[in-house]
């Protein structure tokens, strides 16, 4: 069991919690941050594995570039969870490989 | 003064380090000479295809010419996978060209039937209505006409390309000088001295390698390459599971995932950013080909000039008042880099030239009574 690498540094962010899942478990964070700060303060190392050769991976530029950060999230894969912020009821997964391209919606017919 | 190189290449992008390449495998001393990360650079920014599917229209040695390097071109992957243990990823397993209109399909026909009747019966090809496409191709959108299919076409990893001819050029010593400019080449007694920003260097043979630069360099020792930027932008998406299994004109999936969604065309000189409404556009006609991909996610985006000279065709040639001084300068630096490396590589050596290449001299488009348009 390794330590935490990455706190949540006192008076940085909001006291307020919000609930999201990662891979079904349920964490308590700090609103208002993004899913990727919020996954390392809570002591996840490892949001995904690589779709070339299975590694794992984590956050690393915290900025939108690199795209080691991509998870699932609420069934759509492939978030860059640098970029979104945490919300309540949100459900995160690893992003395991290559994601399955959504399948594209049909056209209304109810409109 | 005596020279340490057998041939100095003035630029070490696909063409040029394609050329290195085979002039190393014919025991020949080379200087590569890269301008730098300034430079620009269609090897970096191309679509990765080695596609000979419509290639040639009126000008049947280039379809040959395309068709000759894209055979060659599993042996050329085999040597650089086993001298550099870099898989460049080909794949030759037939390409499909989209065709959105009926217009575009007749005309489509009408190009490849011109084609096949010039280059013989081995330039096979199919042209497919939609549902014959859609059940070869599952994903194809309603909004596609038809395609036409080739077994000859394929595809390769560009970067994979680019980093795998470095590598065995390095490998069998060529010398690769980065960040050099060329400013000046001077040609006496038989040998010439290219000076660069950083020092000069002599050699009894010299290569033009340098893409748009050719249309300057050229001119210094007797030859005609009058090339000008077209522009192109491609997008990157993610990676996403196997979905597309052929490369199409607009639409290819790598071997790693990535979907590569190509281009576009305009002449607008020495520009290579990219504009929105230029990505929407490639964008739009891409889901109108694979609907799926509306749920795609972008990651990069990007710019890049095509090398086109005014009819589109590549130009080789020797010089005649500098023998000894070759430009070679295409906009298919991928499928042509196999028929680079081992066909135009043992001329420059010395031996035969191809016959393919009667036609390709720049003089041509100094004859006043020829038009010239290209169509790329």
């Amino acid at each position: 069991m390794t330590t935490n690498a990455f706190s949540v540094l006192p008076g940085a962010v909001s006291t307020s919690l919000v609930n999201l899942t990662f891979n079904g478990q349920l964490r308590r964070v700090p609103a208002g941050i993004s899913v990727a700060a919020a996954l390392l303060g809570s002591g996840e190392m490892r949001l995904r594995s690589s779709p070339v050769s299975g590694a794992p991976r984590a956050p690393y530029c915290m900025m939108g570039v690199c795209f080691e950060c991509l998870v699932e999230i609420d069934g759509v894969p492939n978030r860059q969870g640098c970029l979104i912020s945490v919300q309540d009821g949100m459900q995160v997964r690893s992003q395991e490989g290559r994601a399955q391209l959504a399948q594209q919606q049909e056209p209304h017919e109810h409109a | 003064m005596a020279a340490d190189n057998d041939v100095i290449v003035v630029g070490a992008g696909l063409v040029g380090s394609a050329v290195a390449y085979g002039l190393l495998r014919q025991g020949l001393r080379v200087a590569m000479l890269d301008e730098g990360d300034v430079a620009f650079r269609a090897s970096r920014g191309n679509f990765g295809l080695v596609w000979v599917q419509g290639k040639g229209y009126g000008c049947s040695p280039y379809a040959r010419w395309s068709l000759a390097s894209a055979r060659l071109w599993p042996a050329f992957a085999a040597a650089l996978l086993e001298e550099t243990g870099v898989n460049v990823e080909l794949v030759q397993n037939g390409g499909f060209h989209f065709c959105l209109t009926e217009a575009e399909f007749f005309e489509r026909r009408e190009r490849l039937q011109w084609l096949q009747a010039e280059v013989g019966p081995e330039y096979g090809f199919e042209m497919l209505g939609q549902a014959s496409l859609r059940s070869r191709l599952p994903g194809v959108g309603p909004g596609v006409t038809g395609a036409s299919y080739t077994s000859m076409d394929g595809h390769v990893n560009p970067l994979k390309l680019f980093h795998a001819l470095h590598k065995a050029c390095l490998g069998r010593g060529a010398a690769l000088h980065g960040n050099r400019r060329v400013n000046d080449i001077r040609y006496a007694d038989g040998g010439f001295t290219v000076t660069t920003s950083r020092g000069a260097l002599s050699a009894p043979r010299l290569v033009l390698a340098a893409g748009l630069g050719n249309k300057v360099l050229a001119d210094k020792v007797g030859l005609y390459a009058p090339v000008e930027p077209n522009q192109g932008q491609v997008l990157v998406g993610e990676r996403i599971a196997p979905f597309l299994r052929n490369p199409t004109i607009y639409v290819r999936q790598t071997d790693e995932g990535t979907i590569q969604i190509g281009d576009s065309m305009e002449d607008c000189g020495y520009n290579d950013t990219t504009r929105t409404e230029v990505l929407a556009k490639i964008a739009a006609r891409a889901i109108v080909c694979f609907p799926q991909l509306a749920n795609l996610n972008i990651v990069r985006c990007w710019a890049a000039l095509r090398v086109m000279s005014p009819d589109g065709f590549p130009i080789y040639q020797e010089s005649t008042t500098c023998p000894g001084a070759f430009v070679t300068t295409c906009h298919s630096g991928v499928t042509l880099a196999a028929a680079h490396a081992q066909r135009i590589a043992p001329w420059i050596a010395g031996l035969s030239r191809p016959e393919e290449l009667d036609v390709f001299s720049g003089e041509r488009f100094l004859d006043p009574h020829r038009e010239f348009h290209n169509d790329h």
